[in-house]
């Protein structure tokens, strides 16, 4: 018996089902410079971020609990392990462009700079096909949006 | 109405019926709809009605001094005569016509509540209720200052009638307001027990019959409640319609919910009159093409005849148990006694929303997420939500099946 859900595999490549299942950074990290909470009323999904910064401004660490579909749990996954080294605007600069990617599959505008981290996000680029669930591959990103700004909360509706 | 006999329920006649059954679907799967909980699909009768009321009679009622509006008028007024026989009301005007059930539990928390109710009187309420019944009575209380009390539920999804019994014993309650079905367990609401308590403690009960009123036939005198509230969209009629059955005396001892047009008798700067019920609660003008398309789908379920859907539902849950509980590493949310076709469930491999778009893929129609109802979820510990499949008139066994599989199919995906 096989094949109802073949062609889901573009959404739910391996990678995501990977960090679905084994999300990395997932732990609340203690003396934290900046945290946001993430909240997705619709579904529920709700990640809490923590942030250690570097004295020159860096994130030196990133990591996220909460709970969630594979999709928004992966994306945090993905995105704690991107985002490290990069400074607030940076960090930002990249989640407008990941953005841009989850709902139209493609960000003619990134660049060469982004060229690497765009590589390791593009898994989420099938999440555009599917728009009830761009929010939950962006919900990780207004997170940091929200940390980095000092807002605390966040919304993906 | 009961001594008809009606013809043999035949599904794949009645399937016929709905246009939107034999649209072609993406990937050219049939479409499998089992979201009726949420909204139902509407047959070709009420599309009709709907279409022939706007093409041929169609005007403001009510007011119009002229045979058109005549027309609209007989048809609107038409419409509250076939929802009261759908009842068995006492009386049409007992049946009020609101913008779909939340509006008329609105109704009823804003007229009754604020312009009947007492201060330190409480609202009794339980954990199964969609947002739709717990949230006009929290605006209640803290505006009036009502208690508002809530039932436990049993892990069977049952509602535990010692606690509503307990909860009714110091005589405060002035009110109690259950669902008549659970819209994520499915559990059907012992109501005639529920009345009587209620009413032995001096307390009115209003029955959110959203789910129930679609799949069994509903008597509100043999049932003895005080309000009764459906919506049409849900009953394959068509959105922005709904009903609020209430006692006439209490209707006519009930202050206004909105304030304007058709729902006065007379009015000067200094003070308006009301207009008798039911005008008195229909502010504006009505939802009337509506009106006529719950007429027809009224009259669509009746034809079929109640007690043969509910029949046809029954066999259908009873092989959706069987199919379910086959499938590895499924939750099913409720094991009531007496439960009708909504089947909410965890499933141990994956997120309900994954799962959802997973089943959209297999053409399957359902529902991911908390269903207007997180207390409930909260109290079954599932704060992920879960994923319903809710059955209609049209839903098939064959289809029942193919949703066990997929989500068999769907659990060593994400494996």
């Amino acid at each position: 018996m096989s094949g109802l859900f073949d062609d889901l595999r573009d959404l739910y490549q391996e990678v995501i089902l990977d960090h679905g299942r084994k999300p990395r950074n997932f732990r609340r990290l203690e003396n934290a410079d900046a945290t946001a909470r993430g909240d997705n009323p619709m579904c529920g999904d709700r990640i809490e971020l923590f942030l250690k910064m570097t004295p020159d401004h860096h994130i030196a660490e990133a990591a996220f609990q909460g709970r969630g579909c594979a999709i928004s749990t992966a994306s945090a996954s993905l995105m704690t392990e991107v985002v490290k080294g990069k400074t607030a605007d940076e960090a930002k600069d990249l989640g407008a462009k990941f953005r841009e990617l989850a709902m139209t599959g493609a960000c003619p505008d990134c660049g060469a700079a982004l060229q690497d981290d765009m590589e390791r996000l593009a898994p989420l680029s099938g999440v555009h096909e599917f728009p009830s669930r761009v929010k939950c591959a962006t919900l990780a990103w207004h997170t940091l949006n929200a940390a980095l700004d000092g807002t605390k909360e966040a919304s993906s509706e | 109405m009961d001594g008809v006999t009606s013809a043999p329920f035949d599904v794949a006649r009645i399937r016929q019926d709905f246009p939107i059954l034999s649209q072609p679907q993406a990937r050219g799967r049939p479409l499998v709809f089992l979201d009726s909980g949420a909204s139902a699909q509407k047959p070709r009768a009420v599309i009709d009605a709907m279409v022939r009321c706007m093409e041929t009679a169609y005007a403001n009622v009510h007011r119009g001094a002229y045979r058109l509006s005549e027309l609209a008028t007989d048809s609107y007024e038409a419409a509250r005569t076939a929802t009261a026989r759908f009842l068995n009301a006492a009386d049409t005007r007992e049946i009020v016509f609101t913008k779909n059930s939340t509006e008329a539990m609105n109704l009823v928390a804003h007229s009754w509540g604020r312009g009947v109710m007492k201060p330190g009187q409480a609202v009794l309420i339980s954990e199964l209720e969609h947002h739709a019944n717990i949230v006009p009575w929290q605006m209640l209380r803290d505006d009036k200052g009502i208690e508002l009390r809530v039932c436990r539920v049993t892990d069977a999804g049952e509602l535990d009638m010692d606690d509503l019994e307990r909860k009714l014993a110091d005589g405060k309650v002035g009110l109690v307001a259950v669902a008549h079905m659970s819209n994520v367990l499915g559990t059907v609401t012992p109501v005639e027990r529920i009345v009587a308590l209620a009413h032995a403690h001096g307390a009115k009960v209003l029955f959110d019959g959203s789910q129930a009123a679609v799949h069994r036939r509903v008597d509100v005198q043999a049932i003895g409640c005080d309000f009764y509230c459906f919506t049409g969209h849900k009953l394959y009629g068509p959105t922005g319609i709904g009903v609020l059955w209430a006692r006439l005396e209490l209707l006519d001892r009930m202050p206004p919910f909105l304030g304007g047009g058709d729902m006065i008798s007379a009015v000067t700067f200094e003070k308006s009159e009301w207009a008798a019920v039911p005008a008195k609660f229909e502010a504006g003008t009505p939802p009337i093409i509506e009106a006529v398309g719950l007429h027809a789908a009224i009259d669509y379920v009746t034809a079929i005849g109640m007690p043969a859907i509910e029949a046809h539902e029954r066999s259908l849950v009873d092989h959706a148990m069987g199919a379910l509980s086959e499938v590895p590493g499924l939750t099913l949310l409720g094991h009531a006694q007496d439960r009708g076709g909504v089947f909410a469930f965890a499933l141990d491999a994956a997120h309900p929303h994954d799962l959802a778009t997973l089943l959209d893929r297999a053409g399957i129609a359902v529902r991911a997420g908390r269903h207007c109802a997180e207390p409930l979820h909260a109290r079954f510990g599932l704060d992920n939500g879960t994923t319903r499949a809710s059955f209609g008139l049209y839903t098939t066994k064959e289809e029942v099946d193919l949703l066990a599989r997929a989500l068999t199919e769907a659990r060593e995906f994400f494996k």
